[in-house]
Order: structure tokens, then sequence, then C-alpha cells
């Protein structure tokens, strides 16, 4: 009776689980879909959802329109750049507030994370003028590092967590045997935290990728990255949705490409030290 | 030997680089739309005739403007020549920012551009962006549903008429809504088409003292107007649809009648993407029974060299081009008539060709009945027909027109909304020194 109960609950839980799940990627289904349509397809209704003659028009279109592969290299530099400078960054600053913590500790980390809740149009124009004055608009440099700042909180943050989670004894282990800082932080304690920081680096890589505020703002032609690629294709005036709807799906190929094959390391990161 | 393979390659590698660094590349930041586009696909053409190799920019009209204003106001240098609205060139020439667009070839003929796009365009008299295409806004209507309804369409209908023909024509049971319109907050959205429609109301949105004018009783029926006939003949929702969102409605057969851009006739009629190609007609923007002012709008798309840029010549050059007549030619060769830029020059309504366009009258005549300097029947300080040209405007006529979407969901009332407009529109244009 119990095994019944049992089973009845898991089969409620995973037919839940896939209908959160499709909730979630419908709109990305959807985006993928219309990006086979023609322009009147695409602003059907009622909204057509298989039964049309797929095209691969609106690929030509922005293919012949559009250099994606400079822009697709744009966003893996930045993206990438950004996510290893933080985590190169992020990794002292952790190890130091969850294994020498101070009575500040916590305030700065909450600090750390206020900084995320400033709209970023409000420090455009001082950002904007700094660019100017070290001559870094339009350049990918440039974009790695405001990247890296803005992401830096969340990845101090993810890493501080999972440092938590770690044994202190193992590292006071080291330094008995001799290990120095570097050696400590190098050889001991981020060989244990693989998990935890291939997360973060991934998540922070996504969130890099996505970031469409900064950009768009300081970029123009040399370092204008997929979303500038993508806002090339939408407007206010006239039904684009097709090719913006192919010119998306571009875009957000290769991350969902890189999220399929990571998945298990970015749930497994997620929930380390979840359960002991 | 290797190090002398090397420096020879050095060298032949610093000459590339020189000649390359010295190839003359200008960087255009445009908006994505039908015109633009097109006009990407012939650059080749301008660096062929010249030497002059273009990047393009395209973005999003927000985007666009948002990306330009920073660059401008801080003199970022990133663009050569930027593509601006009529709201921004009088309010940038008059600070300086933009360079003047004299000293123009004689066979460009600079008097051949429309009187209305040249005014709206200029500063004191002086040109500071040249218009790449122009639009106006009037009716276009289903032909077959009006005439189902026992109506007939005139040249220049009264909002009365519109409105009787909205009721006529809508048909619920069908998914027919008789008139579609926006109602989208946003200043260049809903806030516009609220703005043209209190102007041929007879409102304004100043007196000659620079005090908003939303407690006065021309706003009141205007808003009252717009509110009782789409709720009587408008699609659901209506207080979040916007171009994109009627032009949709409409090409799938679902609106009798849609009052917006002329540019959108193209689009209407193109039967590749809409339902209803061959049964549209056009008419001139309405107007309240008893004022002399129609509620058609002015805008263009134009491009303005802005002033700091090292290549301004170079931008001029293109700037000539993108514009010219034989571009309008060269456009009309390989795509027809239909799809050249429209609004721009007079001569493109004087060519039998172009005539022979079914909307190309009826935005002629929107075109050259729209006054920026004289938006509504009563005296502004302002120019600008759906704006007003000063630089608090924008922020001002997006708050203005949530306002008025919130009761076009029914979320206030007029009252409600002309209150906190009018209070909202006080303190800011009192904090701005006006």
């Amino acid at each position: 009776m119990a095994r019944t109960v049992t089973t009845r609950r898991k089969t409620l839980n995973t037919a839940f689980a896939w209908a959160v799940g499709l909730l979630i990627f419908f709109p990305i289904l959807w985006t993928i879909l219309t990006s086979f349509k023609t322009e009147a397809q695409a602003i059907a209704s009622p909204p057509i959802f298989l039964n049309f003659d797929w095209t691969l028009e609106n690929y030509a279109i922005v293919q012949e329109r559009s250099d994606y592969m400079r822009f697709l290299w744009n966003s893996v530099i930045i993206a990438g750049g950004s996510t290893i400078l933080g985590v190169i960054v992020a990794v002292p600053a952790a190890w130091a507030m969850a294994f020498v913590p101070s009575k500040r500790t916590k305030d700065i980390l909450l600090w750390m994370l206020s900084t995320k809740m400033l709209p970023a149009v409000g420090v455009l124009y001082p950002i904007y003028l700094l660019f100017i004055q070290l001559g870094l608009l339009d350049s990918r440099g440039g974009l790695v590092v405001v990247l890296m700042l803005i992401n830096l909180p969340i990845i101090v943050w993810m890493l501080y967590t999972y440092f938590r989670e770690i044994p202190g004894e193992i590292l006071e282990a080291a330094r008995m045997d001799g290990a120095t800082l570097k050696e400590e932080i190098l050889y001991v304690l981020t060989p244990m935290a693989i998990p935890g920081i291939a997360s973060t680096v991934l998540l922070n890589f996504i969130l890099a990728w996505n970031e469409a505020f900064w950009t768009l703002n300081l970029t123009a032609v040399d370092a204008a990255p997929l979303t500038a690629f993508i806002a090339s294709y939408s407007s206010p005036e006239g039904l684009f949705f097709a090719k913006l709807s192919a010119a998306s799906t571009m875009a957000i190929a290769p991350i969902l490409i890189l999220g399929w094959f990571s998945q298990k390391q970015l749930v497994r990161g997620l929930t380390f030290g979840a359960v002991k | 030997m290797y190090l002398k393979n090397a420096l020879r390659a050095a060298t032949a590698l610093t000459f590339v680089a020189t000649a390359a660094a010295h190839a003359q590349t200008i960087t255009i930041a445009t908006v994505n739309n039908g015109d633009m586009i097109r006009m990407q696909g012939y650059t080749d053409n301008f660096t062929e005739a010249t030497g002059i190799d273009v990047e393009w920019v395209t973005l999003e009209e927000n985007v666009l403007r948002q990306r330009v204003t920073t660059d401008i106001t801080t003199k970022g240098g990133q663009f050569d020549i930027m593509t601006i609205g009529m709201y921004e060139t009088p309010i940038w020439g008059a600070n300086d920012w933009l360079v003047p667009l004299d000293g123009l070839s004689a066979e460009y003929d600079v008097d051949d551009i429309l009187p209305a796009m040249r005014n709206g365009l200029s500063n004191d008299g002086t040109l500071y962006a040249a218009p790449f295409y122009g639009e106006s806004s009037m009716v276009m209507y289903r032909t077959d549903l009006m005439e189902k309804a026992g109506l007939e369409m005139p040249e220049a209908p009264t909002w009365q008429f519109i409105r009787e023909a909205a009721a006529a024509m809508t048909d619920r049971d069908n998914e027919i809504n008789g008139i579609c319109l926006r109602g989208k907050a946003g200043w260049g959205e809903g806030g516009a088409f609220i703005t043209v429609t209190a102007n041929s109301f007879g409102a304004r949105w100043f007196d000659e003292d620079w005090k908003p004018q939303f407690d006065q009783p021309e706003w009141k029926d205007a808003l009252t107007f717009f509110v009782d006939m789409m709720n009587e003949s408008g699609p659901a929702g209506y207080a979040t649809n916007g171009f994109n969102e009627n032009l949709s409605l409409f090409q799938q057969g679902k609106c009798g009648m849609w009052i917006d851009a002329t540019v959108a006739a193209s689009f209407v009629t193109n039967p590749d993407d809409s339902t209803v190609a061959d049964k549209v007609g056009f008419a001139l923007a309405p107007n309240a029974e008893g004022v002399d002012k129609r509620s058609n709008w002015l805008w263009a798309w134009a491009l303005a060299i802005p002033e700091g840029t090292e290549q301004a010549d170079a931008a001029k050059q293109f700037i000539e081009w993108a514009t010219s007549k034989d571009y309008i030619e060269l456009v009309a060769e390989n795509e027809g008539w239909a799809n050249v830029p429209p609004g721009a020059r007079t001569s493109l309504y004087e060519n039998p060709d172009y005539q022979a366009v079914p909307f190309a009258k009826k935005t002629l005549e929107s075109i050259l009945s729209a006054d920026p300097n004289n938006p509504t029947v009563k005296p502004v300080p302002y120019v600008g027909i759906q704006f007003a040209a000063i630089p608090e405007f924008a922020g001002i006529a997006t708050q203005v027109s949530q306002e008025f979407s919130a009761v076009y969901a029914g979320q206030q009332s007029v009252d409600e909304a002309l209150a906190k407009a009018q209070a909202f529109t006080a303190e800011e244009m009192e904090a701005a020194g006006y």
C-alpha cells in the first residue's frame, strides 16, 4: 500500500516537474518554431503551432545581412574573459571570507550584494565618460572588465557558500605540512571546490552572455556581441518577428548547447553541500 | 636569414597596415526598419563610387535613441552619422551638437526636400539633418467592410464619422473591430497618437507661458471621445497595442479602420504579408467637427553628423548619396516605385510613376498639411505636432501616456488621469525652469 502511494507521488512529481520544465522552455520553443515561419505565419491569429510550411529563409536573410561569426566570437571572448577574470579575483576574496572571517565579513558580503541593486542606467554616464577617457569604448577588454565587476558579487557569494562547506581543518593540515597560501588555495582548496567553481563559472558565463545593457551601450562595431546582433532585428515599426526569432535562435543556440552538456555539472554544483 | 625574412615580413605588414589605416571607414548608427535595411543593401554602390567603406550599427528605435544620445552628449565619437528624428534634430542643432548641412552640392538640390521636412529638421533656418524618409498619419480602411456598412469614406472625414463608421463595421462574432488605434504607453507610441487626436479637438500641451493645459475642456473632450469610441469598436486590450500590434490585426483582416503612420500603407497593401492587400482605401486623418486642424502628425528619420567626428566630409558625402534623387531612382529601378523611401522629396510626388502608387497622393497631402509650427488651433510656444521639441518632453510625455493607458485599461477615470497629468507636468516644467 505504502509502495503504491510512493509510486503515485513519484509519478505526480515527475509530471509536475515536466510541466514546469515545459512551461519554462515554451518561450524558447516558440521562438525556435517562429524562426521557421514566414512573417505572415509568425503573426497569424490563432497562432500556428506546427502546421506550417517550414522555411529556412529567415536564417538565410540573417546570414546575408549580418556577420554572425563576428558577433559570436565577441560574445565568447567577453563572456569567457569576464568569467575567468572574475573567478581569479573572487577565489582569494571568498577564501578570506570563508576561512579568515572578521566581525564585518557578513556586512561586506551584504554590501557587495547591495551594489547589484543599483539600476545600471544610474551609472551609465560615469562609466561611459570613463571609457572615453581610457579609450575603451567599443573594445572587448573594456567590456570584460565591466561585466566582471558586475558579476563579481555573485561569484564571490557563490564561492563563499561553497568554501564554507569545506572543513577548515583540511586547510590547516596543509599549512602544517608546509603549504604556502598560494599552494593552499591552488592545490588544496580549489580541487575540493571544483564542482562549486564549475557551476559558478557556468552560471556567470550565462549571465555575461545574456547581459544586454552594457554590451549594447558600450559597443558599436568591433566589440558588439550577440545581444547587439539580436537588437538589430527588433523593430517597433514593421513586423520582423520571424527574422528576429531566427536571430534569437542563432544567439542562444551556443549557450543552450553548452548548458545541455554541462547540466550534470551545473546541478551538482548548485546542490553542492546541500546533502551531507 | 630568418631575421632578414622576419624583418621583410614586418616591413610589408607595416605597409599593409598603413594602407589599411588610410582607407576611410565611416560608422553609421541606424534604426531597424525596411527602408534603412534596404539602404544597407545598396551601400556597395556608394563604396564603389567613393572608396569610402561603411560600417552599420543597426538598433531598435528605443535602444538607438539611448545609444546615440549618450554618445553625443558625452562626445564619445562612436558614430560618424546618426539616424535621428524630428524631435532630436532641432534640440541637438540648437546645442551645437550637430554639423550644419550647408554647402550641399547643386545637383543634390536641397530645395527639393519637402518644406515641412526641411523646417522640422532645421533650427534657426539651418538644416541639421537630411530626411531619408518622412511620414505623416492617415486613415487606412477596409473598402469592402465600408461598403458592407453602407457608408462611403470622405476624402477628409471627421471624428464623428469615424466613430459612426467604426460602430457600423464592428462585427464581434467575426472578430472584426471597427477601429484599431494605439493605446500603448510611451511618448512615441500611444502618447503620439493621443496628442494628435487632442490637437484635432483644439487642445494643446502648453499655453504661450508654458503652462500645461490638461485642465482645459478640449483635453477632456478628446480623451473621453477616444476612450468611448475604442470601448465601443476597438479591439480588446487596446491599452497595450502599438504600431506593430495594430499592423498585425489589420493585416489579418481584424480591423475596419486603422489610423497610423503613412509608411504603414506599403505594409497593408503588400500581398505577401497582408490578407486584405487589395481591399484598402486611404483618407486624411480626421478632425473634430468645427476644429480646423487634422490629427495627422509629421515625422522623419533623418541622417545627421555629430559634431566632433573626424570624418565630417565623408559623412556628408554619404548623406548626399543616401538622400539623393539618384538613390530613389536606384531603388525604384531594382525594387519598384512602391518601395522607394517616401515623404522626403517634392520631385518624387511629381513623378508620374510614383503617382500611380495607390497611397502616394494621400501621403503627400497628409505631409503637406502638417505644420510643426502650428500644431493646433491655439498658439503654442513649441515646435512639433505629436511632441513639443524641448528636452523635457520625452520624459514628461512618457509618464502622461502611462496615465492615459491606465484609463484605456479601465484602471482609472479620464478626470483622474488628466488631473495627474496636469500636476506632474506642472511640477516637471517648474523644476526645469519654465
